[in-house]
């Protein structure tokens, strides 16, 4: 059996939610329809909407059922983009952190590209982590023009959780609605929304072991949408389309189960994370561990580490070999990695980022698996770095 | 059975190569080379190879044959190494071959490295070629047993240091055909994809507007033989030593036949044109010599070939300093400086060299 190392990529679906997901799918009955099938799902799918406001500290109607973090993601960004935009046509800057994932980063770019919209990237320290100042100063700028700010609640590459709360009081201070990609966040850090004060969230249920394809954005009640995608206005019409009953029950279930076990749950993989991490350093002492020192300050199965002198992909594909999968943790391009931006963002130097590895635990990870990957690291490590020697010194004849 | 890296392209030839060498054994890693910085999304007809359709198609293949696969970023040994050097090639007057540069600099040099480095053994690609025991053991270099479908010429360059790290499972394949009837037995998806044309990383077939937009316009003269000016032209790098058409020559020669490029002088930006029996090439000088085999102590028989589907003809080979001089016994026409010159004894490959000069006699 291989270490399954990446949680954060997707985490194995729980039991009790593909038991869910199963009994729906062998019922019938559209949740729109009005005759007794399409009631008993009308209320299959509420009690979900119920279940899963409720664990992340919202209220029902505010949840709307979505594909998964990527369109929750942009049915945000656009759709707050344009709301805010055609009540006021100045409204075109989105201030954005600049360590958002792609499902928002590319959202924005689109609409600078395509919707003359124009963005401020809000900067990060050392450890990924958006400075206050630096949004306090953004919004400060013309903030009358302001459409929107986005700014994720725990990275997805090195875990680091993000000042939400803080940032949600300061833009609402200036009049700013706020959304957050929480996707790596839910089930695995105490997260209300309500609390937290931000207008709008992005969740993904197969991050928290609820199926693929489903997710939700929780929004603010009265909070102006503009919708993406038209049909038979489902979900108060911000979001049309034959509501997927079984996998809103999965997630649900899902995330219950998990908030019902954060706290231990976290502690435990705080523990294999800490065995992973001096691990690694015991194989490897010149690695550097990226993201927030302190435990409080990032996702608890999280470890992401820069190798010296090596390329990320060879070390991938060298763990695999071993059996331990890991990531980069950045996105790719047909699966070509490139420096992540989230490494550049924190001040890392391109050549450092290349040998980035994310490490990511979860429900199903033990002491056997991190112990398998510490024992991999070590050679996996020297074969890469030879592999980089050897690029450099071809790379070198060739200039000479 | 070794650890082998299987370059997957996304088409068939590198799909059949891998199963093969899965079914001989090995264990294998298929791996799909990303050569450009900014890949389309899909093919256009049968041109290019790097598109994000053809990872796919390679990653779908292997998923078929059960193996590992990867993507390796070697676009930026791709852009400096292959196309910066055929920019370069061009904007010198000269022709060359961006395959044979691919082999020689990425497939079998960058690549293999890190093959190695990574603790593979050999790298198997779905060229056309064999492998044969040479005399002091290092492997030789052979034409496929399909002559149609040979690449040997494209592969010459490589030194026999590499080729024993190199596995080509289709050298022995009858055909095209019997290849693609293997792909559709073991149920490769790629069965029926065309096979690729043309130059990978100029994907519309267009060279000349390629250059255009790299070396910018460089207007100059087309003139005869006799120095007398027939024409312009917005770049000589738009034209190549054999080229009968779009010369932008508005008169006919004076005694009405067809009029050739002869010479391409990029200093002057200048193009000259003549009859097509002033193309015909007696002699070569080759530079860097790549030997497949320990070179003959004096003039040695052997055959010559200058396109990588060219005829070969009957020639003699004599080192000359650190090049080497080649007479052909029947005349080549239109050979151009940069051209790849491989020498064949029989079916397995002395050399290859980089054509510097030409000589009528």
């Amino acid at each position: 059996m291989p270490a399954y190392l990446d949680h954060a990529a997707t985490t194995p679906l729980r039991p009790e939610a593909a038991a869910a997901v199963v009994a729906e799918l062998s019922q019938a009955g559209n949740a729109s329809s009005l005759h007794g099938a399409g009631r008993r799902a009308r209320r299959a799918v509420e009690e979900a909407r119920e279940s899963l406001a409720e664990a992340v500290g919202a209220g029902a109607s505010e949840v709307v059922w979505t594909s998964g973090g990527t369109e929750s993601d942009n049915l945000a960004v656009k759709g707050l983009f344009w709301a805010r935009r055609g009540a006021d046509p100045r409204r075109r800057r989105v201030l954005a952190s600049a360590v958002e994932h792609h499902a928002v980063l590319d959202a924005v770019a689109w609409l600078v590209d395509h919707e003359g919209a124009e963005v401020t990237w809000l900067p990060v320290d050392a450890a990924g982590r958006v400075e206050v100042a630096a949004v306090a100063a953004a919004l400060a700028e013309r903030p009358e023009e302001i459409a929107l700010l986005t700014c994720m609640w725990a990275n997805n590459e090195v875990g680091t959780l993000q000042p939400v709360r803080q940032v949600a009081e300061l833009a609402h201070a200036a009049g700013v609605p706020v959304h957050t990609d929480a996707v790596q966040a839910v089930g695995h850090v105490p997260v209300d929304f309500t609390a937290s004060g931000v207008d709008a969230l992005s969740l993904s249920a197969h991050k928290f072991g609820g199926p693929v394809g489903a997710g939700a954005l929780v929004l603010r009640r009265g909070l102006d949408l503009v919708a993406l995608q038209h049909g038979g206005g489902h979900e108060l019409g911000v979001r049309s389309g034959t509501l997927d009953v079984a996998s809103a029950r999965g997630a649900a279930v899902a995330l219950a189960a998990s908030v019902a076990e954060l706290r231990p749950e976290a502690e435990r993989l705080r523990d294999l994370r800490e065995q992973l991490v001096a691990g690694l350093r015991a194989q490897v002492p010149g690695i550097a561990v990226r993201g927030d020192a302190d435990p409080a300050g990032r996702l608890p199965g999280h470890a992401h580490v820069t190798v010296p002198d090596c390329e990320g992909d060879s070390l991938l594909y060298l763990l695999d070999a071993r059996g331990v999968e890991v990531s980069t943790g950045s996105a790719c391009q047909a699966g070509v990695p490139r420096p992540s931006h989230v490494l550049l963002a924190m001040g890392v130097e391109p050549e450092e980022a290349r040998g980035a590895l994310r490490f990511s635990l979860g429900r199903t990870s033990t002491a056997a698996d991190v112990a398998a990957a510490v024992a991999a690291f070590g050679p996996a490590v020297e074969r890469a770095q030879r592999a980089r020697r050897s690029a450099r010194a071809r790379s070198a004849r060739r200039a000479s | 059975m070794s650890r082998v890296l299987a370059a997957m392209s996304g088409g068939v030839g590198s799909g059949v190569a891998a199963a093969r060498a899965v079914e001989a054994g090995h264990d294998v890693v298929g791996v799909h080379m990303a050569l450009s910085r900014r890949p389309g999304s899909l093919r256009t007809g049968a041109r290019g190879c790097c598109t994000l359709e053809d990872a796919r198609d390679a990653r779908r293949a292997a998923d078929v044959l059960g193996i590992p696969f990867y993507v390796w970023d070697l676009s930026e040994e791709f852009v400096e190494d292959v196309v910066a050097d055929f920019v370069a090639e061009y904007a010198a007057g000269r022709t060359p071959n961006p395959c044979v540069r691919c082999n020689e600099r990425i497939k079998f040099a960058a690549l293999l490295d890190r093959a190695l480095a990574l603790g593979f053994d050999a790298v198997c690609t779905g060229h056309y070629a064999r492998l044969a025991p040479g005399a002091d053991g290092a492997p030789r270099l052979q034409r496929a047993r399909d002559a149609a479908k040979d690449q040997s010429y494209v592969l010459a360059v490589v030194a026999p240091a590499e080729l024993e790290h190199a596995l080509f499972p289709l050298g022995e394949a009858a055909s095209k055909e019997e290849v693609r009837a293997e792909a559709q037995r073991r149920g490769l998806a790629v069965a029926a994809k065309p096979d690729s044309h043309d130059i990978c990383f100029i994907p519309d077939g267009d060279t000349r507007g390629f250059l255009r937009r790299h070396l910018g316009e460089q207007p100059g003269e087309v003139v005869d033989t006799a120095g007398q000016v027939v024409g312009s032209h917005s770049g000589a790098y738009g034209f190549t030593v054999g080229q009968r058409k779009g010369l932008g020559v508005g008169r006919p020669a004076p005694d009405g036949r067809p009029r050739y490029v002869l010479s391409i002088s990029p200093v002057e930006r200048r193009v000259v044109v003549g009859a097509a029996e002033e193309l015909r090439v007696g002699t070569l000088h080759g530079a860097e010599p790549v030997w497949g085999a320990p070179p003959p102590a004096g003039p040695a028989e052997v055959t010559a070939q200058v396109r990588a589907h060219g005829t070969p003809v009957p020639a003699v080979v004599e080192r000359a300093g650190p090049g080497l001089l080649v007479r052909l016994r029947e005349p080549l026409s239109g050979v151009a400086p940069g051209q790849t010159v491989v020498l064949y004894e029989g079916e397995l490959v002395l050399a290859a060299a980089t054509v510097t000069a030409t000589g009528r006699g």
